[in-house]
């Protein structure tokens, strides 16, 4: 179980002044179960992220993982792959994994059920921005982590791409049962994924509305649509921000 | 890695080296000077000085001088620029030192470093690497400050140690800019070793150079220079552009 309480979150903007990024912030998430966290952009979605994930520890409130904070076996993947560039595509996988026999022979049978046996020894500036992203999703889940956290880690991918990727992340996770919290600005993208979608209020951002997702997987596109018409027009004004969005084609990058 | 490019690189190279030898060669003839000797003179001059165990004993000296001062300069240089580059508030603690060292004469150190520490070896790289840290610091903070921070988070969200942070993430940021420090500072360093020894050592090539200036041995001068200067290409070629290459292959 994953719980999160934020009573306040600020951090100094770019004119120096403190800018209140999370307010009340209450979340739980229940062991293995998929929730997204979506939100108009500003809101505060990946300072949320970064402070789950360890990387920004100036905050007043707690984060527990199972009673503790969160230390080992947390994978995150960020908005760009952020593969270190001087590694190897396998290197870079069992840079997080460590050396022994076990966690290599995990990275490489994780690389080649990704299709990326060919390209082990390359460095990634030779591969495509969605075999990178392929690399860092492996990344991910090579160090099996009980807690996955994701920042809006298709965007600015083409859409068969895009859907490639969701589609072997959810597949790793029905095998792996990771706990996820996965943010997006993609309403869309939410309801395809999610088990259950928090909805954060423009900043300082709370839970506005926790919606659990009941279609059945595999989700297929029709019921996605269909799912997201009758949200939107059963919380316009929550939503409001979302709509422009929402409508998009998924994983666009909204710069 | 291509087979052809490199065959081709070596014969331009020694292609420059054999010009060189003509045009002094030449020189040499046309001249007829004793300021000026042929080469073959000053190779047969190097063979003696090799025999008699004169060159290579200086040689060694001085060598030794310049490795030492080398690793102690790019050490303190390389922690001193990292923490300067990350920190700001050591940045603006120590840049006016930094303007000042830079812009020390070698000349003041060394003399300095000689009547307050004795004329003694330890003085010596003391000078040296004196003079040479604070090249060594402004390439690598330029480095430092160019570090990317979000290939740290990943680091730090994985919960790396912090020595494989330190070896596997942030230092190959960093090696472009060490790589620039050492070269830079090698031949710097070369020189202002020679300096020290000629001011206030009796051993080491300086010392010989001085040696053969006060007797106008101008094939001597010629001959030790020439086995310095083979020194340090062999050194360029068999040290520094390997572990470029190896780190820069990445890139291609």
């Amino acid at each position: 179980m994953l719980e999160i309480e934020i009573d306040r979150k600020r951090y100094a903007d770019r004119g120096g002044y403190p800018h209140l990024a999370l307010s009340g912030l209450n979340l739980q998430v229940g062991d293995g179960e998929f929730v997204c966290v979506v939100g108009p952009s500003g809101c505060g979605k990946s300072t949320l992220l970064n402070v789950v994930g360890g990387l920004d520890r100036d905050v007043d409130g707690r984060v527990r993982l199972d009673g503790d904070a969160p230390v080992d076996g947390v994978g995150f993947m960020f908005q760009e792959p952020r593969l270190m560039p001087w590694l190897t595509v396998l290197d870079n996988v069992l840079l997080v994994a460590g050396r022994s026999d076990a966690a290599k022979a995990r990275a490489v049978d994780l690389l080649a059920a990704m299709e990326l046996g060919d390209v082990l020894q390359a460095y990634p500036g030779r591969l495509s921005g969605g075999m990178q992203r392929r690399v860092a999703l492996a990344r991910a889940f090579v160090i099996e982590p009980k807690l996955l956290l994701m920042d809006e880690p298709f965007v600015s991918l083409d859409a068969p791409t895009a859907n490639r990727l969701r589609a072997m992340l959810v597949e790793l996770w029905q095998r792996r049962r990771s706990t996820v919290l996965f943010v997006t600005h993609d309403l869309r993208e939410a309801l395809a994924l999610g088990d259950r979608i928090c909805f954060l209020s423009g900043a300082p951002g709370r839970v506005v509305l926790d919606f659990p997702v009941t279609l059945p997987r595999p989700r297929d596109e029709a019921a996605v649509l269909a799912l997201q018409a009758g949200l939107l027009a059963q919380h316009p004004a929550l939503l409001a921000g979302l709509t422009a969005r929402g409508e998009g084609t998924p994983g666009r990058d909204d710069g | 890695m291509t087979f052809g490019l490199p065959g081709r690189d070596a014969s331009l190279r020694a292609l420059s080296l054999l010009a060189f030898l003509a045009v002094w060669q030449l020189a040499a003839v046309w001249l007829q000077s004793s300021m000026l000797p042929t080469p073959a003179t000053v190779f047969a001059r190097v063979i003696d000085e090799t025999v008699s165990l004169a060159l290579p004993t200086h040689l060694g000296v001085t060598l030794m001088r310049v490795a030492v001062s080398f690793v102690l300069a790019m050490a303190i240089g390389a922690a001193i620029g990292i923490a300067m580059g990350r920190w700001r508030s050591v940045d603006l603690l120590l840049d006016g030192w930094l303007v000042l060292g830079l812009n020390i004469p070698a000349l003041v150190t060394i003399i300095l470093c000689y009547v307050w520490f004795g004329l003694s070896d330890t003085s010596a790289i003391v000078a040296v690497a004196v003079n040479k840290i604070p090249t060594v610091i402004v390439t690598v903070r330029e480095g430092a400050r160019a570090v990317d921070r979000r290939l740290l988070q990943v680091a730090q969200a994985y919960r790396l140690p912090r020595w494989q942070t330190l070896v596997r993430v942030y230092l190959p940021q960093l090696y472009p800019w060490l790589i620039a420090a050492a070269r830079g500072g090698l031949s710097l360093i070369w020189k202002i070793v020679l300096v020290v020894e000629l001011l206030g050592r009796s051993d080491g090539i300086g010392f010989q150079l001085n040696m053969f200036f006060q007797f106008f041995d101008i094939a001597g001068i010629l001959a030790y220079t020439l086995v310095f200067a083979a020194l340090v290409l062999l050194v360029e070629a068999a040290a520094l552009r390997p572990l470029e290459r190896r780190l820069n292959r990445w890139r291609s």
